[in-house]
């Protein structure tokens, strides 16, 4: 039995956390009401007049909400498709590398830009790709007409989602290496003996040693499919490019607070907020299903 | 033993060692090329001669940056900023995580706090009423608005309370023993045998305070608070929507022709320096992190 001092010492080590959860998470959760709000800025919110589902409504006519919502579902499972198959596919080849020198330099390099911000990596993408950058000097070798990239329509999709692969295939690979790690080696020796060839090995037991992460993994970003990546949309896009390029998070930003339509803002956060926990669930069920996952 | 490779085997490692190489050339090369863009010659970046080496070597930036006082007081804030919230989340998660790392029996209370932090992990309100909650507590332009919000790392929590939970409960018994209070329990055993695991958190809540930007942006009025991260992005990054919309696509590349990329180029070099300088120790810790995550009993 813990004597009530100890008690008492636990309760007392924890109540600072909670209260800033309390002030930080919970009430932003209560001021969610103001969705259901005709919300002016200044005045309480107990006192905004109630409007029900308007702003819901008001929501689903507008012809840009439809857009930001198919921008959102594009990049997101764009990213997600590619953010699976490029790490295991980096991953497979880094484990059939033997010089253990070479693989760490490969591997400090590529783990490196998952730590930069997306700020400054945006920085670097906006230099490369404008109109004088090195991507335009290197297809003017081949005699292209120079393109604003970051202003197409056409382009601006496939630069967000290449370059999140490029910031996070490294870091997302140490996942799958270190289930590559866990194959019994036995299992190599005794393919070997069986006559096995180098991609037989790979087909009949690297691939299957590590089928339980990917399937773990790739259900769980399932949850993630309304998440294009806030930080990196909002600092690579330009009004230019909204129509293929603007997303949930970016449009309750400038909606709410460039507009300050808070009510309608909130609303939208909401509806996002919903369908999120509902796929997340979803995700842990079947990541649960499948894998024998679970949070805790 | 020594095997033979067959012809097939070793074209296949040369290919290997060929996609690896290139592979990491392509992750390298947008850094590389900041860094030769940034001890160029402005005219030669204008005019588009650099590629991969700096072209008129000079360091004509670096000292415009040593002088330039709004960048420093940027970086000093971003600094302020990253040891107090790194300070406080540290703090938080080993003070939150010792507790609920008791059984239940020794503690029952513990799963009404468990399921209280699962329950913030994955109910928040949003941005709007964030940020309604930070500006009625008259927070915006302190740091108190960077480093509160984010005060408790409820994951970096639950990792920590199952590495604690791992530990041989011999440890806790003999300080139990001996008179130990919990305090000095914590601090005396329980801090000291996981410093991997603390440090490998630690460090990524620094990167993390390090590299937000969005949270400056709204919460603080004036430019001069903005930390590091922000300035950049509203000096180098952001281009003004109104410019943009009333702008004609010949005026836009006028304007990005005119934009001074080798020192923007600098200041986003000196912006990485401090990453830079932890990448050895978080590149030592971090792997080591993410398995941690995934033990448990």
């Amino acid at each position: 039995m813990t004597s009530k001092k100890w008690l008492l010492s636990y309760h007392l080590m924890l109540l600072p956390g909670i209260l800033l959860l309390i002030i930080f998470s919970t009430v932003p959760l209560f001021g969610t009401v103001i969705a259901f709000q005709d919300f002016i800025p200044g005045i309480p919110i107990l006192k905004q007049t109630w409007s029900g589902l308007d702003n819901f409504k008001f929501m689903i006519q507008l012809p840009d909400s439809r857009q930001v919502f198919i921008n959102t579902i594009t990049i997101a499972s764009m990213k997600m498709v590619l953010g699976i198959i490029i790490p295991i596919t980096f991953a497979l080849l880094l484990n059939e590398i033997r010089a253990r020198s070479y693989k760490r330099i490969v591997q400090t390099i590529v783990y490196l830009p998952h730590f930069m911000s997306w700020v400054i990596l945006s920085g670097i993408l906006i230099a490369m790709l404008s109109i004088d950058g090195i991507v335009n000097q290197i297809t003017h070798l081949f005699h292209a007409e120079p393109v604003m990239f970051l202003a197409s329509n056409t382009y601006f999709r496939q630069i967000i989602v290449w370059s999140d692969v490029l910031k996070e295939f490294g870091f997302s690979a140490i996942v799958y290496l270190a289930a590559l790690a866990g194959i019994n080696p036995s299992l190599y020796e005794a393919a070997e003996i069986d006559g096995a060839t180098r991609f037989g090995k790979l087909r009949h037991v690297t691939i299957p040693g590590i089928m339980p992460t990917i399937v773990l993994l790739s259900t769980l970003s399932l949850g993630n499919i309304l998440n294009a990546g806030f930080d990196q949309v909002f600092n690579l896009y330009n009004p230019l490019v909204y129509s293929s390029g603007d997303i949930i998070d970016t449009y309750v930003y400038r909606m709410g607070l460039v507009d300050q339509q808070y009510g309608l803002a909130t609303s939208v956060g909401l509806l996002k907020s919903v369908i999120a926990i509902i796929l997340i669930s979803i995700s842990n069920k079947l990541a649960d299903k499948f894998a024998g996952y679970r949070i805790f | 033993m020594v095997l033979s490779k067959s012809w097939g085997s070793r074209s296949a490692d040369v290919f290997i060692y060929f996609a690896l190489t290139l592979i990491a050339f392509i992750s390298l090369f947008p850094l590389w090329y900041t860094i030769a863009l940034s001890f160029s010659d402005k005219a030669a970046v204008n005019a588009g001669r650099v590629f991969a080496w700096p072209v008129g070597f000079n360091l004509t930036s670096y000292k415009i940056i040593l002088q330039d006082h709004k960048f420093f007081a940027a970086f000093i804030i971003s600094v302020k900023r990253v040891l107090l919230g790194g300070a406080i989340n540290f703090v938080l998660t080993v003070i939150m995580a010792y507790p609920l790392a008791r059984d239940n029996k020794k503690f029952p209370g513990r799963t009404i706090y468990i399921w209280y932090l699962v329950f913030c992990m994955l109910f928040s309100g949003g941005l709007i009423p964030l940020y309604m909650t930070v500006t009625n507590l008259h927070l915006q332009n302190t740091l108190w608005s960077l480093v509160l919000p984010g005060a408790v790392p409820v994951f970096n929590v639950i990792l920590i309370m199952n590495f604690f939970r791992n530990l041989p409960k011999e440890l806790e018994e003999a300080a139990v023993v001996d008179g130990a209070g919990p305090l000095y329990t914590l601090l005396r055993i329980f801090i000291p045998v996981s410093m991997p695991a603390l440090a490998t958190v630690t460090l990524f809540s620094i990167v993390g305070h390090w590299n937000s930007f969005f949270d400056g942006l709204i919460y603080m009025n004036k430019p001069s608070m903005y930390p590091l991260q922000t300035y950049i992005q509203q000096l180098v990054v952001r281009i003004d929507p109104e410019l943009m919309k009333t702008l004609t696509s010949e005026q836009l590349i006028e304007l990005s022709k005119a934009s001074d990329k080798t020192l923007n180029s600098a200041k986003l070099i000196v912006a990485m320096i401090p990453l830079l300088a932890i990448y050895p120790f978080l590149q030592k810790y971090f792997v080591h992190g993410i398995v941690l995550g995934s033990v448990k009993e």
